[in-house]
């Protein structure tokens, strides 16, 4: 009885994993502007893979050799996730894929602060 | 006695993170495995000790905690929200704007985890800091009120964060 609720749970887990995977992929499909794009993933990295690690958790219990790595996994996802986010970023500031950021205050974004070189094209303009 | 302590375990958070991801790696709680994480939980700080830059602070483990419920309870929150965005709304309705946020916080630790935490919850991403580490540049991907979502992301993440660590 609490083997068949416990499978019923994982299997849940990995329905929601799933649905949230696939909303991700759609949205970077979706999106026009790689600024926008790069808010879909961002669902796959904590929702979609927290929920597969919570079905792994699950099922490991249920069958008997309980486990709980996983919390070490999504932890440092979690912590290495938002880095490749800012590098991706950075980029479409770099290439000017995106609007031009307004300036912060009378400073300017560390990313533009390059040689003359490597400023974005419109700038040099 | 409490020198000697205090010699043996500088950093006292450290050991225990230490002693909790060795027992997790290994997945299994014997005598021998706690023995050895209890040893590397005790060495490998005294090791690195002369790499850190200042002397770690006592941090505010409830409030780090209660951080942490606030961080994952916003990301379910949101991870919906933005479902529901990609799912029925046109991409050229969307108002994604460029978020400018003030930093009273200073630590580099601090802007680390307030960035880390904006970019995991779906629909802002940190994009950048200014050149003397005093705004944050956010993207949103759906903002009604840009100045208004940064002034949260202030009250909200910024003000806890400040308690926690500075």
């Amino acid at each position: 009885m609490i083997d068949t609720l416990l499978q019923f749970a994982a299997v849940t887990c990995l329905a929601i994993g799933a649905f949230f995977t696939l909303v991700g992929a759609i949205g970077l499909l979706k999106f026009d502007t790689p600024m926008k794009r790069l808010h879909a993933p961002t669902m796959v990295s904590t929702l979609g893979v927290g929920a597969f690690l919570v079905a792994s958790i699950i099922d490991s219990f249920a069958t008997g050799s309980g486990s709980l790595r996983e919390i070490l996994i999504m932890a440092f996802l979690f912590v290495t996730a938002p880095i490749s986010a800012n590098f991706i970023a950075k980029v479409h500031m770099h290439r000017a894929d995106c609007n031009r950021p307004p300036r912060p205050g009378s400073r300017i974004w560390a990313t533009y602060d390059t040689d003359e070189a490597d400023q974005p094209a419109e700038e040099a303009a | 006695m409490a020198r000697l302590l205090e010699k043996l375990i500088p950093h006292p958070f450290l050991s225990v993170l230490l002693i909790i991801v060795w027992c997790l790696l290994t997945n299994a709680v014997h005598l021998a495995n706690v023995l050895l994480a209890v040893f590397l939980g005790i060495v490998i700080p005294l090791i690195t000790a002369p790499y850190w830059r200042d002397r770690p602070r006592p941090l505010n483990v409830i409030k780090l905690v209660g951080y942490i419920f606030i961080a994952i309870w916003d990301i379910m929150v949101s991870n919906l929200v933005v479902t529901w965005l990609i799912l029925t709304r046109p991409s050229d309705k969307l108002r994604s704007h460029w978020l400018v946020i003030p930093l009273d916080i200073k630590r580099p630790e601090t802007i680390a985890i307030l960035a880390g935490t904006i970019t995991l919850t779906p629909g802002t991403v940190s994009a950048d800091l200014s050149d003397d580490g005093s705004y944050l540049l956010v993207h949103a991907i759906d903002s009604a009120d840009p100045r208004a979502d940064a002034q949260e992301i202030k009250d909200r993440y910024e003000r806890r964060l400040k308690e926690i660590f500075e």
